[in-house]
């Protein structure tokens, strides 16, 4: 994806990661300027089905030719499904970072937490503001 | 185009660089462009087609006069006196003790005159290194970073390009030649750094840019260092800083066959007879997973550390090079590598990794 975008319907966590909430569920996965700064990515490291995740905490690592970057978790919960797509094509999270590159679902321990995320708005103003 | 320790040097092509959208990086002193359009299709652009480098960030040295070449058969560790005139040579610079200060290259331009171009990050202390041991010696060195930018143009399709500008023949292999490129006179060498066929350009600085903007309208592609790192590991090149440092000598290192111990160079004593315990063998990944620098390596003689990791992208899996018991350094020796707690199998591979004459089957368009 050449130009940035935010879509309006995603939370954002202050480390370049998104979560689409669906019910009890989120999806996660990283922004379009994470994965611009990270170049193209050629290998994601998926945690476990069943494994659990804490908001802030690094679950993942996407890794470009030259750089390894944790993902962060915007929100706690259990992984219930990973992206299989990424195992055969990494590529995908930079060509459609909030669709088919997106990384895990995640069932929500603490619904409280998405009170802490950011709006696209709000996101791309901390964009203009740190980059 | 020295650099105060606080500021970041630029080449004279950094308008360029800007120009074609590189993302430009802090590396040894200098703001270069780590990647263009990115570093797959920069990589695969110089293994199918012709990129260049910019490299003038590399330094030269001069050494001339009647003993010129006695000074430089003393500090560098092949032997000098075997490059023929417009000839070129490989080879390590030694402390007392054998540990490596850099690895040059060495071009005779004349009889009694000779440029050695330095890595970057080492080239304030190569050229102290070369005043120091030149006292006695009837010659003179001299500083010729500012004389020169440094263009490494490379590829299957490369001379091609380079031909079509130049006004005079180009040098083979490991040769060199002063040819007019776009008008611009050069000195053209027949080296390179990614294992495709190629030359690099010694350009006066202010008319680099006139040469950059000639091959870019032939249809050379920019490139950048990520790209250059990882054509290099494909073949098994050394990277000073990673590979070669003070603390591994040249024979664990692989590179014994430069080291000519009967010219008698400074650091010939320590390497005769020795026999190190560790070698840097290239290895590849058998799954999923890609070496980083400073990783362990978990050996059946013992742990070993990888020097330089990346994904190769015409293999399409981890690659890297590592220092191993010298038991566990034949090729086919299964081996893992500990990266960040994961164990991932490993194959210990003959060099080089990648054959850029077997052609790129495995290269494949990503998009």
């Amino acid at each position: 994806m050449a130009e940035a975008s935010y879509p309006d319907d995603l939370k954002y966590h202050e480390e370049h990661d998104w979560a689409r909430v669906e019910g009890e569920q989120a999806t996660f996965g990283v922004t379009w300027y994470a994965q611009d700064a990270l170049g193209e990515v050629v290998f994601f490291d998926p945690p476990e089905i069943g494994a659990h995740v804490t908001k802030d905490q690094s679950y993942a690592e996407v890794e470009s030719v030259k750089a390894v970057s944790d993902v962060f978790a915007p929100l706690s919960g259990e992984v219930v499904a990973v992206n299989e797509i990424l195992a055969e094509s990494p590529e995908k999270i930079n060509e459609d970072p909030y669709g088919e590159g997106w990384l895990v679902r995640v069932k929500l321990s603490d619904p409280s937490e998405l009170d802490s995320l950011l709006d696209a708005d709000a996101y791309e103003r901390l964009l203009e503001v740190g980059a | 185009m020295a650099s105060a320790p606080d500021t970041l040097g630029r080449t004279p092509l950094f308008d360029r660089h800007e120009r074609a959208g590189a993302r430009l990086v802090p590396f040894a002193g200098w703001e270069m462009p780590v990647q263009y359009e990115g570093i797959r299709q920069e990589h695969v652009a110089v293994r199918t087609d012709a990129g260049m480098f910019d490299v003038s960030h590399m330094g030269q040295i001069e050494t001339a006069g009647p003993e010129a070449e006695a000074l430089l058969q003393r500090l560098l560790s092949n032997d000098v006196t075997r490059i023929a005139e417009r000839g070129a040579q490989y080879s390590m610079l030694c402390r007392e003790d054998g540990g490596v200060l850099d690895d040059l290259f060495t071009y005779r331009l004349g009889p009694d005159r000779f440029l050695t171009v330095t890595n970057a990050a080492g080239h304030e202390r190569d050229l102290a290194w070369f005043k120091q041991h030149a006292e006695g010696f009837d010659a003179e060195v001299r500083d010729a970073h500012a004389d020169w930018a440094m263009l490494a143009v490379q590829g299957p399709n490369a001379r091609a390009a380079l031909e079509r500008l130049a006004d005079g023949a180009l040098p083979p292999r490991m040769r060199t030649a002063e040819v007019a490129i776009s008008g611009v006179p050069c000195l053209v060498a027949g080296t390179g750094y990614t294992g495709e066929d190629g030359c690099e350009l010694l350009i006066p600085p202010d008319r680099a840019g006139a040469v950059w903007d000639a091959l870019l309208a032939e249809g050379v592609r920019p490139a950048g260092l990520g790209a250059r790192d990882t054509l290099r590991l494909e073949v098994c090149f050394h990277l000073y800083g990673n590979d070669l440092s003070e603390d591994r000598d040249p024979i664990e290192a692989g590179l014994g066959w430069c080291c000519k111990l009967e010219t008698g160079f400074i650091g010939a004593g320590a390497l005769a007879g020795l026999e190190p315990d560790e070698k840097l063998v290239p290895f590849a990944f058998t799954g999923p997973g890609i070496p980083r620098q400073g990783n362990v390596v978990k050996t059946e003689h013992g742990d070993g550390v990888v020097t330089s990791g990346s994904l190769s992208p015409c293999l399409e899996t981890g690659i890297g090079l590592a220092y191993v018991p010298v038991a566990a350094g034949a090729p086919g020796t299964p081996i893992e590598v500990d990266v960040r707690g994961k164990r991932r199998p490993a194959e210990v591979r003959q060099k080089p990794l990648y054959a850029p004459s077997q052609k790129p089957a495995a290269v494949k368009e990503k998009r």
